[in-house]
């Protein structure tokens, strides 16, 4: 428990990316077997217990010490885990294994749980203290994603990240087997999981000056639809609907996953379809962030998926194939399934750049945010490769951007952070902020976004509250406006003008965000 | 006599009406009797002030040797106005002493700031038996409770090796902390040279002088183009400089901070600290609460800090006590 709560105490205060990994590998070289992987797993949230609550962890402080103290107390200190941690008496000092913990929690019952607790933090110093009622909480939140968590594990067994998210849904904590395959004593562990995520292949921003070398024949057009990429999956009965990060999303879509009848993995949009015409993207949230879904939500915004790609037929790979036939099976695979839930993405035709250029600038829905390029001998690979694929966006005063400060409104919004500052990333992997806005949004949204501001504070100043944005962690504004100029009063040099949030990017992580390099761009 | 007849807070500073004198006086008076070098507590421009030898030199130090009208180096009991005066050891700094005034038979304490823990860069606490104590609140909540200072050494240590390449800034109080963990680290048995801020210099030559060994030590100046040369590094400077262009010129600089209110992690996380080292030169509640029982004095005075829950905690111990609400000390400069 020692080498997890010091790895939990450097973790939150270490604000760089890599020096989160660093100590992340350092843990896995040093805990053994099983202790490392509870960690990993309780750091990622994949471990939940349910019989400790703080109800019942104030009740052992009220017999302990008194009340006014314990005010005084957690109105300085401000979060209950570390105030208890801190008041509690005695500096036990003992060292239990985490495995050991872990069990002692998954078995206790609810009424032998307050005896439980008092034992174990009888043994333990603050430290010690403070991670196992976060543990046994819930409540751990030290600003280290599951995809961060994997890059520390790829980097560990110097393997490429793709591989831990292929394997990673067949996966279970403690992790035995893959920190065997890391540590190079073991075959890679078999894929064992029916339906798991196959790491996405993303397009890279078209830079239009590169037109020039790139040959139409080479490349075929799909209009890029404003929805969310996600891959459907079904193998022996296992039906999973994953967002691009790997997250599995299928209980709020019963109406698509009922239609996936099929053997296989595609890749493709989701989006509401009503009677073959696409709804907006608000639309489409009204199905996003939710556990479950009410058939009245379902029969409103019914979900479709439009395909782009096929990666898995029956027991057949088929990312190894060039696009042009996966692309053939494809439109074979989707034509057996319900046209009601499925289709398939339209080829556009073209002879020349330019005969493209202007069916971008006039697409056939409005749903549409630009178009996708795609070679033909493109072979599906994970992450963002350089040259296969591009997104060649409609708008070209469109950014997506991450929230790093939030302002309280006035007037009847003055109870809500409302006024919002954004940033993208510079080559150094900072933020930097590029803009204000405070319109755009639906008072729903304001009223999502101001729990999520209130959710995620890292500090005061005032009015203003600074708000977590890692690469990892954060929120995603898309952000429009009218034009960019040069500006040497902001600390980014350039100024946007009329900004106004377009949409809620929740689905997107902020290291996907845009770079400032976008923006000088469309200085030109 | 009535203790407050004694000595009682005036917007100077605590007043002693019979001897005619104020105690740490945060405004110029005419006699000030002075606990210990921290500047919110010793302030130049007195006509006159009582000392421990090592608080002169200190602020000699700090504000020059013409800092007062007149100095005098505190030894054994001294009259004052038909005020007996002695000082004892506090703890706290190095020359922090306790200061004990007595008058027809009422015997106070103001302890100033103090510590119990055990400290080889200053001389321990002594209790001194009184009518009534003033205490000091700095750390005056149930919550704080200063780990073993070598443990928090050792968090630096295990940096450094994980992190061989980022330069290690430690922030600390140029009075006391700085040298408190430089002797801390070379009791944790590192040798290598470390390197000091300019604002630190001259204190640390003066613990030297006064016979604390630090070991070696060399001024923090970055040769043009070798700013590896501090990769690896362990570097001491005031926290105010860490915000400033100064922390710059170190190699990808991995900031700590020595202070007891690195307890708290809102507090670590609020001035962007990556590695907090709790280590604190005021009495922990602990310490507080014990010395109060030790020294059972009649009555208790409260000052600057959390007053509020050691009042309470007497109160529920049945023992009088009161905040004085001194204004002018500094909360932070810990
Ligand atoms: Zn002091
Ligand atoms: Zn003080």
């Amino acid at each position: 428990m020692k080498a997890f709560s010091s790895l939990l105490d450097r973790l939150v205060l270490t604000p760089a990316r890599n020096g989160k990994i660093r100590l992340l590998k350092d843990y896995f070289r040093d805990v053994p077997d099983p202790d490392r992987g509870y960690g990993l797993a309780a750091i990622t949230r994949d471990l939940e217990f349910r019989m400790v609550k703080p109800a019942m962890l104030r009740g052992l402080m009220a017999e302990r010490i008194d009340e006014e103290l314990f005010r005084l107390s957690y109105d300085y200190v401000g979060d209950m885990a570390e105030t208890i941690s801190l008041l509690w008496e005695g500096d036990g000092g003992e060292d239990i294994r985490l495995c050991d913990i872990v069990d002692i929690l998954q078995k206790v019952s609810r009424i032998d749980a307050p005896a439980v607790m008092v034992d174990l933090l009888n043994r333990f110093g603050a430290s010690e203290r403070y991670a196992l009622l976060k543990l046994a909480t819930g409540g751990l939140r030290i600003g280290v994603s599951a995809r961060l968590a994997k890059q520390a594990l790829a980097g560990f067994g110097s393997v490429e990240v793709t591989e831990i998210e292929e394997l990673w849904h067949g996966l279970e904590a403690p992790y035995e087997t893959l920190f065997a395959w890391l540590e190079g004593r073991a075959d890679k562990p078999e894929q064992a999981a029916l339906s798991p995520f196959r790491p996405v292949m993303l397009a890279s921003p078209l830079d239009e000056a590169s037109l020039e070398e790139m040959q139409p024949v080479d490349f075929a057009a799909e209009w890029k639809w404003d929805g969310i990429r996600v891959q459907t999956t079904s193998e022996g009965g296992e039906r999973r609907i994953y967002s691009r990060t790997g997250d599995d999303i299928s209980r709020a879509f019963p109406d698509v996953v009922a239609h996936m009848g099929f053997e296989g993995s595609l890749d493709g949009e989701l989006l509401v379809v009503r009677e073959g015409v696409v709804g907006s993207f608000s639309d489409l949230q009204q199905r996003l962030n939710r556990k479950t879904v009410s058939k009245k939500k379902m029969e409103e915004f019914p979900a479709f998926i439009r395909a782009y790609d096929l990666l898995q037929d029956g027991d057949e790979n088929l990312r190894p194939l060039p696009f042009a036939e996966r692309r053939g099976r494809l439109e074979t695979f989707v034509g057996s399934l319900s046209d009601a839930r499925f289709d398939v993405s339209e080829l556009i035709k073209f002879n020349d750049w330019s005969a493209l250029a202007e069916m971008r600038a006039s697409p056939p829905e409005a749903v549409i945010e630009g178009l996708m390029l795609k070679r033909w001998d493109s072979v599906y690979v994970p992450g963002r490769p350089k040259g296969p694929w591009f997104k060649w966006k409609k708008d070209p005063y469109i950014i997506d951007a991450v929230l790093m400060y939030a302002q309280r409104g006035h007037g009847k919004r003055s109870s809500f952070y409302s006024d919002y500052t954004f940033g993208v990333w510079t080559p150094e992997g900072a933020l930097v902020p590029v803009g204000k806005a405070y319109f755009g949004f639906t008072d729903q949204e304001l009223k999502e976004i101001d729990k999520f501001v209130r959710d995620n504070t890292v500090e005061r100043f005032g009015p203003v509250r600074s708000v977590r944005a890692e690469a990892d962690f954060g929120l995603v504004f898309e952000v429009a406006f009218e034009g960019l100029n040069r500006s040497s009063r902001h600390k980014s040099g350039v100024a946007m003008r009329f900004p106004r949030i377009s949409r809620l990017r929740w689905d997107k992580p902020p290291g996907e965000a845009d770079r400032i390099e976008a923006l000088e761009a469309m200085l030109g | 006599m009535k203790a407050d007849e004694l000595l009682h807070p005036r917007p100077e500073g605590l007043y002693c009406p019979v001897g005619d004198f104020f105690i740490d006086p945060v405004r110029p008076v005419e006699r000030a009797l002075i606990t210990h070098g921290h500047a919110d507590h010793a302030r130049a421009g007195h006509g006159h002030v009582m000392a421990t030898q090592q608080t002169l030199d200190i602020m000699g130090l700090r504000y020059g040797a013409d800092f007062a009208g007149a100095v005098q180096a505190a030894e054994g009991q001294v009259n004052v106005g038909g005020v007996v005066v002695s000082f004892h050891p506090a703890g706290h700094v190095l020359g922090s002493a306790q200061i004990r005034v007595e008058h027809k038979g009422m015997r106070i304490v103001a302890a100033g700031d103090y510590k119990r823990g055990v400290d080889p860069t200053a001389a321990t606490f002594e209790p001194v038996p009184c009518d009534v104590f003033i205490t000091e609140a700095t750390f005056g909540l149930p919550v704080f409770r200063h780990p073993d200072p070598l443990e928090e050494i050792g968090k630096l240590l295990t940096s450094r090796a994980q992190f061989p390449e980022r330069a290690h800034l430690v922030g600390v109080y140029a009075l006391g902390k700085a040298q408190r963990v430089l002797r801390l680290i070379r009791d944790a048995g590192y040798g290598d040279v470390i390197y000091l801020h300019g604002a630190l210099a001259k204190l640390c030559d003066y613990y030297v002088h006064e016979g604390i060994e630090l070991g070696p030590l060399a001024p923090a100046t970055v040769d043009k183009g070798l700013k590896d040369q501090f990769a690896g590094r362990i570097i001491l400077g005031p926290p105010s400089a860490f915000a400033a262009k100064w922390a710059q010129r170190f190699p990808d600089p991995l900031i700590a901070f020595a202070s007891g209110w690195m307890q708290i992690r809102a507090r670590t996380r609020q001035r962007g600290v990556e590695l907090p080292l709790v280590i604190s030169d005021h009495a922990d509640w602990r310490e507080l609460t014990d010395t109060l029982e030790e020294l059972n004095p009649d009555e208790v005075w409260v000052t600057h800090g959390r007053e509020e829950a050691l009042v309470r905690w007497c109160e529920l111990q049945g023992m009088a006590a009161r905040p004085l609400h001194l204004v002018g000390y500094e909360d932070e400069a810990e």
